[in-house]
């Protein structure tokens, strides 16, 4: 055990700490326009959602590992400074960089699987943010059962012309560009019939229509594709191999959605709460019940936290086995912060159902939000359920559900 | 950066692990539980003594080995996956570090040398300390010790015990001393040894620097806690595999009854719920030897985590096994038991939330 990063990296820090410093309270010119990353302040210096994309790549803060001629820093991987770079934005008050699909899912897989000229075409303009992608791939009728999507896409004179309708795209309405999954060989099995397409948002023939959430806020849309014309290289790996790229992406997403060290920031903005509200003239952190479910709470987050830090000395050490350990993620942490979320909520009891700008809302209603919002999240990804059988089936080798003929 | 078990510790755990599965097999832990096992758990002891177990912690200066906690937790570890029938976290654990943090120089000489030499045994009893139950009680006066303390681990097969007052002021006393009665207490537990101690007027060797600062206590409670929690660990794990394979032998509908997801989500959910706590046990012995601003609340959260992970765990790997779980017959209630008696020793999981909220208010 040796949880030290060495003289190198303690060196990393306070560089990472003064370039936060300098960039403190940033604000952003054109920061409505662009979803993703954090909002940014109002006292820093002004500058554009690009220029901040490109500062941060030039100082290797973004984009570390992507090679330069990408648009890239072009710096190797190195997952203890990608650690200290979370780290200390999430301590300052200096803006994140923009996430999103685009930038998390589809450059890694442009990355592993995309022709020289895809990489060229797309990683840039994703990475400095003036290319946003939403993600085309559930279904009203394949949500967990995703493989049984049936969106059409016809090879018809050099054009794929596709035709269906895909739920749950977030984004949709902001993006240039849509990634989405494909049934293009019909005589196929249904894991081998799909194809990865790459389709511009603003082409004919596509509809979008909000989907308004529980939190109120229209999230999600669904987008109709009518005799939608794509060419025909618009297309990462080969037809029919669409299953396989896009289980590469699902894990790039499946483990970034609730990191432990966030949960841990919430379980400390908690305890402040709780010792600043009072119930009954006596703060919350002095009633028993609530505090000993905010030590509860506490005590499981320590354990994803210790959880995180033993599977990035796995990345880092290669040769340990964690692939059960991996396997958790999701399921565990999503399900912890809407717990977390939702002791916040009974603490403040009444006060805790406030909502939007309510008189006397705490933390702009965010306990509530989040609450609703991971409840999506659980769901979205991959359910609970379906994290539950990959856990049994490819964790623990528990034999398969018999399958229902033709199905 | 590393973070998980050295090449070393995983040694060991994976050697003590072996030896208790060689020689401490179900059957002849049912022996032993029956209570006609007396010879048998003595050369088990003294099998398990071999591997260098009792001088782990004692430092090179007094003849032992001088290593981390983290060795210690992969024993107890081991131990709870094989419900090993022998003392270990009371006298190689607990009394070590108590006796180090709190004794004078002519104690430490005096009994951390005889514990690697095997020479003394110290059982633990914290009781009076950490939760005083009912009217128990223990006064320490012109040198003699007056009242009683329950729960004291392994106090009858030891040569000493450590017992600790209300202040947190801790004694050594021979349990061959005229005025100390021991009487057995019956848990569910029949792995391990729990008794009561009667002290009418014993001569007991105050541990020096316990009367200054219950720093000292609290080092080894925490290190007690840490145990029990790698322990219930062990013993999880064990369950869990036992309850996978048989969800997978089992057939029932003409079909593995692993292959309902009735069956199969209560599986994952208990590594889901397991997996991270070794993490965490591994982190809290960590934070023990290297960093004691976080130690207190590493091991309370270490300790309450985990037992109430194993409570679940141990009922739902009995579930899986329907109507077999529930008998003497597979023994699996040898675990359900050992990690039933874990979660209530050195502080049931409120006791410790309650320490670790303390500890950073």
């Amino acid at each position: 055990m040796d949880l030290e990063y060495g003289p190198e990296y303690q060196d990393f820090t306070k560089e990472v700490q003064s370039f936060c410093k300098k960039y403190e309270g940033l604000t952003f010119k054109d920061g409505l326009k662009v979803p993703f990353g954090s909002p940014g302040g109002s006292s820093g210096p002004k500058v554009s959602r690009a220029e901040w994309q490109k500062i941060l790549i030039e100082n290797g803060y973004f984009a570390r590992s992507v090679p330069k001629e990408y648009g890239g820093y072009g710096g190797e991987a190195d997952m203890l400074k990608s650690r200290i770079i979370a780290a200390e934005f999430s301590k300052s008050k200096t803006p994140t960089p923009m996430g999103g699909q685009g930038i998390d899912m589809l450059v890694p897989t442009l990355l592993e699987m995309g022709t020289e000229e895809q990489k060229q075409t797309y990683i840039k303009p994703t990475l400095h943010g003036e290319m946003i992608w939403c993600q085309g791939y559930s279904e009203p009728g394949a949500g967990s059962d995703l493989a049984s999507l049936q969106t059409k896409g016809e090879l018809i004179n050099g054009e794929w012309v596709i035709n269906g309708q895909k739920i749950w795209t977030s984004t949709a309405q902001f993006s240039q560009m849509c990634f989405c999954l494909v049934r293009t060989e019909p005589d196929a099995p249904k894991h081998a019939g799909i194809s990865y397409l790459l389709i511009p948002m603003d082409t004919p023939g596509i509809e979008i229509r909000p989907l308004v959430d529980m939190t109120l806020k229209p999230g999600f849309n669904e987008v109709f594709f009518t005799d939608v014309k794509i060419p025909e290289g618009n297309i990462i790996g080969k037809r029919g191999e669409g299953w396989a790229v896009a289980n590469a992406t699902l894990g790039h997403e499946r483990g970034s959605l609730a990191p432990p060290d966030a949960t841990m920031n919430r379980v400390n903005m908690l305890i402040h709460l709780m010792k600043k509200e009072t119930l009954d003239g006596k703060p919350l952190i002095d009633h028993p019940i609530y505090r000993d479910r905010l030590m509860q709470i506490q005590g499981k987050v320590l354990a994803q936290q210790s959880h995180g830090l033993r599977l990035l000395s796995a990345k880092l050490n290669p040769g340990t086995d964690v692939k059960i350990g991996k396997m958790i993620q999701k399921l565990t942490g999503t399900e912890l912060r809407h717990e977390l979320e939702g002791l916040a909520i009974d603490v403040m009891g009444e006060i805790g159902t406030l909502y939007e700008q309510s008189p006397h809302v705490k933390n702009d209603g965010t306990w509530q939000f989040i609450y609703m919002y991971f409840l999506g999240l659980i769901i979205g990804g991959g359910t609970s359920q379906i994290q539950k059988n990959i856990i049994a089936e490819r964790g623990l080798g528990m034999p398969k559900e018999p399958k229902i003929q033709g199905a | 950066m590393y973070f998980g078990l050295s090449e070393e510790q995983s040694f060991f755990k994976d050697n003590v692990k072996k030896y208790l599965e060689d020689n401490a097999s179900l059957d002849q832990i049912r022996k032993i539980a029956s209570g006609d096992g007396k010879k048998l758990s003595q050369e088990i002891h003294q099998g398990f003594l071999n591997l260098g177990v009792n001088g782990l912690l004692v430092p090179e200066e007094f003849g032992g080995l001088g290593l981390d906690l983290l060795f210690a937790a992969v024993v107890s570890e081991s131990l709870g996956a094989c419900v090993g029938p022998v003392p270990f976290i009371a006298p190689y654990v607990m009394a070590p570090t108590a006796i180090l943090v709190a004794g004078n120089q002519e104690q430490k000489e005096n009994y951390l040398t005889k514990i690697a030499s095997n020479e003394v045994l110290i059982g633990v009893g914290f009781s009076e300390f950490i939760g005083s139950r009912n009217d128990a009680g223990l006064t320490f006066d012109s040198g003699v010790l007056k009242g009683r303390t329950m729960f004291v681990m392994d106090a009858q097969t030891a040569t000493h015990v450590l017992l600790a007052d209300n202040l947190g002021q801790m004694f050594i006393v021979d349990t061959k001393a005229s005025g100390l009665e021991i009487v057995s207490l019956t848990t569910i537990d029949k792995t391990r040894q729990y008794a009561e101690i009667i002290c009418k007027d014993v001569p007991a060797d105050l541990l020096e620097l316990s009367s200054v600062s219950t720093n000292s206590i609290s080092q080894s409670i925490d290190a007690g806690r840490i145990m029990l929690a790698a322990d219930t660990l062990g013993a999880s794990q064990a369950m869990i595999d036992q309850a996978v394979d048989y969800a997978k032998e089992r057939k029932q509908f003409g079909r593995a009854i692993g292959s309902f997801q009735a069956v199969k989500h209560m599986c994952a959910e208990m590594v889901a719920d397991l997996e991270p706590c070794y993490a965490l046990v591994w982190h809290a012995a960590h934070c023990h030897d290297s960093s004691p601003d976080e130690a207190k609340l590493m091991a309370c959260h270490a300790k309450a985590h985990v037992s109430e992970m194993g409570k679940g765990i141990a009922k739902k790997a009995t579930e899986v096994h329907g109507g077999m779980g529930f008998t003497d017959l597979l023994g699996l209630h040898y675990w359900f038991k050992r990690i039933g008696v874990n979660r209530q020793m050195l502080g049931s999981p409120e006791l410790a939330r309650e320490e670790a909220m303390q500890s950073q208010l």
